[in-house]
């Protein structure tokens, strides 16, 4: 479904990603393991459109997107749940999730979507006319999760959706993901959290200073040697 | 329409909002020549504060050059008359397509090139200083001696013209004022409106979403930049005279954003509350100066400088938000 091919991305001199591939098939949970630094998040940006690449492809169902404005990619139905809790602060749940669903694509089956993201999450339900700043931090995680919905997604990026919040908290949203990945969403899943990342992954590759060092089923690097001394402490 | 303007809007606002527009209505039958000026004033420092809120309250874009955009409406409108005898009606038609023009000029070079935050701010500072610059030598408009409208007594008002009494002038500005309030109210409550707020709020969360930036920050710039020529033409024809050192000078691109900062900024209110609290405290102080005698130059400048510092200590989000809780209306990013 998405296909990348020899990205090099650069951050000025600094060159952030190092001709890196990877492979998402439709319908899957991957996973995407690596150290602060090792170019998790510049590789979801840059697939979402909010970094050039200076070399390499991006093919989304065949279509070579690299390169293409943020909102363009958005509107082909690639989601991202970006780090650090991004809503707006002032304005309301009901219009934090409204604002999800100003895509063309996703103008027609607002309804539905809004209905979806409530069912998804009750607890924003309860606070729909609340100030989304207001919120807790995993409040605020389902409602990023919720707008991002709201476009009508067929691939969602999730880059750390379970940092700084409260174990119970993390359970729920990671429970979130896979309910959504059940139901038929594809997912590519940045986490901290690598062994839950990897339980919960179908495939998964590793980073490491912005390249792909390892690759293979999320069973498989639960397994494996370096990536339990390097990321599980084991 | 009108139904969905009023959404959300209580009857108690609505009926205090209609005295206003009453007041503001029947005042110049009662005020005198004097009060009559100051509130001209107010009314245009109204509208022209509401056209900056545009780019700084609703889409976060801070400009510090707005007298570009009132300097090129003056000047364009002002020469058109001059040279050709073009109404000011008709020389809208150029002058606010100029502006609107050198604003998506700002915003293009701004945009597309990542500047942003402070720099933008400088960018509209330096747009504004090479237009004031540049008019100081520009023949046509008669550089840095003045440009000046032809002045004699008229009998009647000529609103096609716009020759004539100050109530005249009192009434077309109250009129923009309370247009560009309506306008901004649809534009705030249409998707566009919220684009700029989701912009204002967290431009990297706004892209990620799938709004594109680019598009909505450059109409914001484009619609202010318009809607701000417009007073300059009413500035040119209300004024008579035309100087560069003047028109373009970052004091008034300054005094431009005071309003909305003191009434609040991003509110609908902020900018027509700041207009009545600063212009009008300012002129009282100036006439209480006269009266006792007191010549001290710069006084309104200090005095803007000590509400400015009040407002920022007392009520950073500006007194329209403190004032609408005071007398119970609901405030809620209006």
């Amino acid at each position: 479904m998405l296909r990348v091919e020899n990205l090099d991305v650069f951050y000025g001199d600094a060159q952030a990603l190092d001709g890196v591939s990877l492979d998402i098939a439709q319908g899957a949970i991957v996973a995407i393991v690596g150290a602060n630094g090792a170019g998790k998040t510049s590789l979801i940006r840059t697939i979402a459109g909010m970094h050039k690449p200076a070399r390499g492809a991006v093919r989304y169902r065949g279509k070579d997107i690299a390169g293409w404005p943020s909102h363009k990619v958005c509107d082909l139905g690639i989601g991202q749940v970006a780090e650090g809790r991004q809503v707006f602060p002032s304005l309301s749940v009901a219009e934090n999730l409204m604002m999800g669903a100003m895509l063309p694509r996703a103008r027609a089956s607002r309804a539905r979507n809004l209905e979806r993201a409530y069912a998804l999450f009750p607890v924003l339900t309860e606070r729909r006319q609340q100030a989304a700043g207001t919120l807790s931090g995993g409040e605020q995680q389902m409602l990023a999760i919720g707008r991002c919905l709201m476009g009508e997604p067929e691939l969602v990026m999730f880059d750390e959706p379970s940092l700084g919040l409260a174990p119970a908290v993390v359970q729920s949203v990671l429970k979130a993901v896979r309910d959504l990945n059940r139901d038929g969403l594809t997912c590519v899943l940045v986490e901290q959290n690598v062994a839950v990342s990897l339980k919960l992954a179908s495939h998964a590759y590793v980073l490491e200073n912005g390249r792909v060092t390892l690759t293979g089923s999320g069973a498989a690097l639960l397994g494996d040697d370096r990536v339990r001394q390097a990321y599980l402490g084991l | 329409m009108i139904a969905r303007l009023t959404d959300g809007v209580s009857r108690r606002a609505l009926v205090l909002l209609g005295l206003a527009l009453a007041a503001a209505l029947v005042a110049p039958l009662f005020a005198g020549d004097y009060l009559l000026t100051v509130l001209i004033l107010i009314f245009y420092f109204a509208y022209v504060g509401q056209a900056w809120n545009i780019m700084m309250g609703f889409a976060g874009q801070l400009s510090l050059g707005h007298a570009l955009y009132v300097g090129l409406g003056a000047y364009t409108a002002a020469a058109l008359y001059v040279h050709f005898g073009v109404g000011p009606w008709i020389g809208l038609l150029v002058a606010v397509p100029l502006a609107a023009l050198a604003g998506a000029f700002i915003g293009f070079l701004a945009f597309r090139f990542r500047v942003g935050g402070v720099y933008f701010a400088i960018l509209t500072i330096a747009v504004a200083e090479f237009a004031r610059v540049g008019f100081d030598h520009l023949s046509w408009t008669a550089g840095s001696s003045g440009l000046f409208l032809p002045v004699k007594q008229y009998a009647h008002n000529d609103l096609w013209l716009l020759r004539g009494s100050p109530a005249m002038f009192y009434y077309v500005l109250l009129t923009a004022t309370v247009l560009a309030f309506i306008g901004c109210r649809a534009l705030l409550k249409s998707r566009i409106g919220y684009f700029w707020l989701a912009i204002r709020e967290d431009e990297q969360a706004a892209r990620a979403a799938g709004i594109d930036t680019f598009r909505y920050k450059m109409a914001a710039v484009v619609i202010s930049a318009a809607m701000t020529s417009f007073a300059g033409v009413i500035y040119a024809f209300y004024y008579n005279n035309l100087f560069p050192e003047q028109v373009f000078h970052i004091s008034r691109s300054i005094e431009i954003i005071l309003g909305p900062i003191v009434g609040g900024v991003g509110t609908l209110f902020g900018p027509i509350l700041g207009a009545f609290i600063l212009t009008g405290l300012a002129e009282t102080l100036t006439g209480a100066m006269a009266m006792l005698g007191i010549d001290l130059p710069g006084a309104k400048q200090v005095f803007y400088g000590i509400c400015l510092l009040l407002v920022i200590m007392a009520l950073p989000d500006g007194v329209w938000p403190w004032l609408a809780r005071r007398i119970g209306l609901k405030e809620r990013g209006e």
